[in-house]
């Protein structure tokens, strides 16, 4: 009993946690970094190529806005500014928000048809469909080959996919994160089973682990219908399926109907009870709790395991690739956020050269080194890029890499939709449906008809 | 004669910043919902709003997520509201004699109501946690088995009113309390010589002098348990499988996740001639009832 109360009121802390890390900076906040230029000069750029001319300022006295999320990553970006204003002479406006005020923000100056922000953050697969076919971002495609110590290649292959929308370059990755498993060493140990290699062995384990009697639970991921599209995700691509293939919904192939089954099932059958209400929050929380032996999630969340203000079991926890299906194992390699120029701003050269910065190899190592993952494949392979990183974790990181896939749902313009129609199939497996196959097809229909849809816009 | 014209229309002046703040602020976003709703349009820059006429209104009537929706909206509503009058009846009744400590239980009383809804949506949900949470750990200390509250399809929308009914039960005990105050001692003291019960002299004096004042405060109610929003979004956004999403919740999602303005828009139309409906309703009541007495 007296334990229980601890595990209890441990939980409310860890919310506690968490409600204040998203409540405070939510408000609005304009920052102004110091800088000598006072004035917003008018001056017409010249043109980029010229930009890369050692000691030239060619946009001195500009002012650009950059909006970005309430995030790690402009969290370590601000303290860094001051030297690119220094090098430059660009003075870089900050204005900060809470994830979802920024879409709605975005969304909405954009529709208004404003020439600011100049810069801003945005989280490619959510958005980046709906804001480039709007013609609100301007493609980066011209730009990102004109510097060759800029080095583009270097750039993972799959973050750049994600932000490609209709073969253009819609933004330039700053955050990845790739699906993986976690796991309990201890348990796996004691109950001596290797680290899981298929999904097949992955079930198996749950199973063997699974003991609701002791509240000890085999398997967690999310299970609210939207939430978990993301993390069903790299179980069909693995078993050899996908969303969608050339403008056709694909969700009721027998490849997407296994994954979505197994998915399901393994919440379903070894899981703790209120899957269905669970986001990452939750399942993240009773891993934590130290009442699961896997879950399967994006690596970017590790510390929310490993913390030990926020985890129990902090020191044991082991990470794994994710594991393989028929077709191998192939998790999600994706950009969670990216950085792109409004197609209205009036200063798209001193735009383009924040970016160039922001993204360069310099910056991107001392962004990873503050924890933040990036897309640079020289910054992964230095070693003191990665010192904040479990050891297991950036070889699992790396290993992700190679196979990743660049999307995570169904790649849409109305993202939302299409995610309601797809969770809905692994719903009715936790649910008990008996027929998935009728179920997939008739999600197939929807997620074909949003597709459809898209088309004619 | 400038004086003379603003002397004239002295009360329209003094009004017009109210006036032109409720047309600007209430009219003009009610009829442009409106206005939007004959229309569909999904906030592109490229496709400009197209006409339908009343698809909107007809592709919801066919969709059952909208007749789901319609259905948890009045299943909330009218358990909650029950049970919000009643309880908050008996409270008033109990905290309107005196007796120690009285203002303290009346402050405790009303702290639910100065919450902040969301965050108090997050409470509950760790409550609510069927592994580690505070329910079913109290549950399982006097042996009743776990439940799984707002993971459950069927217990979800219970699970949810048991909050509303937490947080605004307060309310309504707070204006019957003003109501109880107001009563007129005669009638009581002319019962105590007939020698009536507590019982009926609750049925038939307290009730029916207090009647105004219950119907201001269901109406009241009813109107807010009708749109409830924050609990809800906090807690389960409307899940598991939409069974606790309601009209308010489904109208967000079209709106500002699924980007069918012109959708959102009918639906809240509808929605605003229920609860217009409903309101009349009760004022209607509540004129027949100064009427007749």
């Amino acid at each position: 009993m007296k334990k229980k109360l601890f595990g209890t009121s441990a939980a409310i802390v860890v919310t506690a946690g968490m409600l204040a890390g998203c409540g405070s900076n939510s408000a609005p906040q304009a920052s102004t970094s110091p800088s000598a230029a006072t004035a917003e000069t008018t001056a017409t750029a010249t043109s980029a190529a010229a930009t890369s001319a050692a000691g030239d300022k060619p946009f001195a006295g500009q002012t650009i806005t950059l909006v970005t999320a309430n995030h790690p990553w402009s969290e370590a970006l601000t303290p860094l500014l001051p030297d690119f204003e220094a090098q430059t002479g660009i003075k870089v406006k900050v204005e900060n928000y809470f994830e979802d005020q920024l879409t709605q923000k975005l969304t909405v100056q954009f529709t208004a048809g404003s020439s600011t922000p100049d810069v801003f953050m945005y989280r490619p697969l959510q958005e980046g469909q709906l804001f480039f076919k709007n013609g609100w971002v301007a493609p980066l495609d011209e730009y990102v080959n004109q510097d060759a110590d800029y080095d583009f290649k270097d750039i993972s292959p799959s973050a750049v996919g994600t932000t490609t929308v209709d073969g253009k370059l819609a933004g330039i990755p700053i955050i990845t994160e790739r699906e993986i498993l976690y796991y309990r060493k201890d348990l796996l140990e004691k109950a001596n089973i290797p680290v899981p290699k298929t999904i097949d062995e992955l079930v198996a384990a749950a199973k063997k682990l699974h003991d609701p009697g002791a509240e000890m639970y085999g398997f967690v991921a999310r299970g609210q219908r939207s939430p978990l599209v993301t993390q069903l995700s790299s179980y069909i691509y693995s078993e050899g399926g996908d969303f969608m293939k050339d403008g056709k919904a694909t969700i009721n192939t027998p490849e997407a109907v296994k994954a979505m089954t197994t998915y399901g099932t393994l919440l379903k059958d070894y899981g703790p009870p209120g899957v269905l209400n669970m986001s990452w929050p939750q399942a993240f929380g009773i891993f934590a709790q130290g009442k699961v032996a896997f879950l399967t999630d994006v690596d970017s969340l590790y510390t929310n395991a490993t913390d030990p203000a926020k985890s129990k079991i902090g020191d044991k926890v082991g990470f794994a690739p994710f594991p393989a299906g028929a077709a191998g194992s192939k998790p999600t390699n994706v950009t969670a956020w990216g950085l792109s120029i409004n197609a209205r701003t009036e200063h798209k050269d001193a735009a383009w050269e924040f970016i160039k910065w922001a993204t360069s190899k310099e910056i991107v190592l001392k962004q990873q080194q503050k924890g933040n993952p990036g897309a640079r494949t020289s910054v992964w392979d230095t070693p003191e890029a990665t010192q904040s990183f479990p050891a297991e974790l950036v070889q699992v990181i790396k290993e992700s890499m190679k196979n990743g896939v660049d999307h995570d749902r169904p790649v849409v313009i109305t993202v939302g939709e299409a995610r309601d129609a797809v969770g809905e199939v692994v719903m009715r497996v936790i649910t008990g449906e008996k027929d998935i196959q009728a179920v997939a097809d008739k999600a197939n229909a929807n997620l074909q008809a949003i597709i459809d849809k898209d088309n004619k816009k | 004669m400038r004086y003379n014209w603003f002397d004239r229309n002295l009360k329209w002046v003094y009004i017009l910043p109210a006036l032109l703040f409720v047309l600007v602020m209430m009219l003009f976003p009610i009829l442009y919902t409106v206005w939007i709703s004959f229309y569909e349009w999904s906030m592109s820059a490229i496709t400009p709003p197209a006409f339908v006429g009343f698809a909107n209104y007809i592709a919801l009537f066919k969709d059952e997520r909208f007749l789901d929706a319609l259905f948890n909206t009045f299943y909330f509503t009218v358990v909650a509201l029950i049970a919000e009058v009643v309880l908050g009846l008996a409270i008033a009744v109990l905290l309107n004699r005196s007796f120690k400590g009285k203002n303290i239980a009346k402050t405790l009383f009303l702290l639910p109501m100065v919450a902040t809804p969301v965050a108090m949506g997050l409470v509950w949900m760790l409550i609510y946690e069927p592994t580690i949470g505070a329910a079913n750990t109290i549950l399982k200390a006097i042996g009743i088995h776990p439940q799984l509250f707002l993971a459950s399809m069927t217990q979800v929308v219970p699970s949810l009113i048991v909050v509303d009914i937490w947080q605004w039960t307060p309310m309504v005990a707070l204006i019957l309390m003003a109501g109880l105050s107001t009563l007129p001692a005669d009638p009581y003291e002319s019962a105590d010589v007939d020698g009536a019960t507590a019982w009926k002299k609750f049925v038939h004096i307290t009730l029916p002098l207090l009647k105004p004042t219950l119907i201001i405060a269901t109406m009241l109610r009813l109107i807010g348990v009708l749109k409830t929003f924050d609990i809800i979004y906090a807690t389960t956004q409307g899940g598991p499988n939409f069974k606790s999403e309601t009209l308010n919740i489904y109208s967000y999602v079209l709106g500002f996740q699924y980007f069918k303005l012109g959708s959102a828009s009918a639906l809240l139309v509808i929605f605003f001639l229920i609860v217009m409906a409903l309101t009349l309703l009760l004022i209607w009541m509540r004129k027949r009832l100064e009427a007749a007495s």
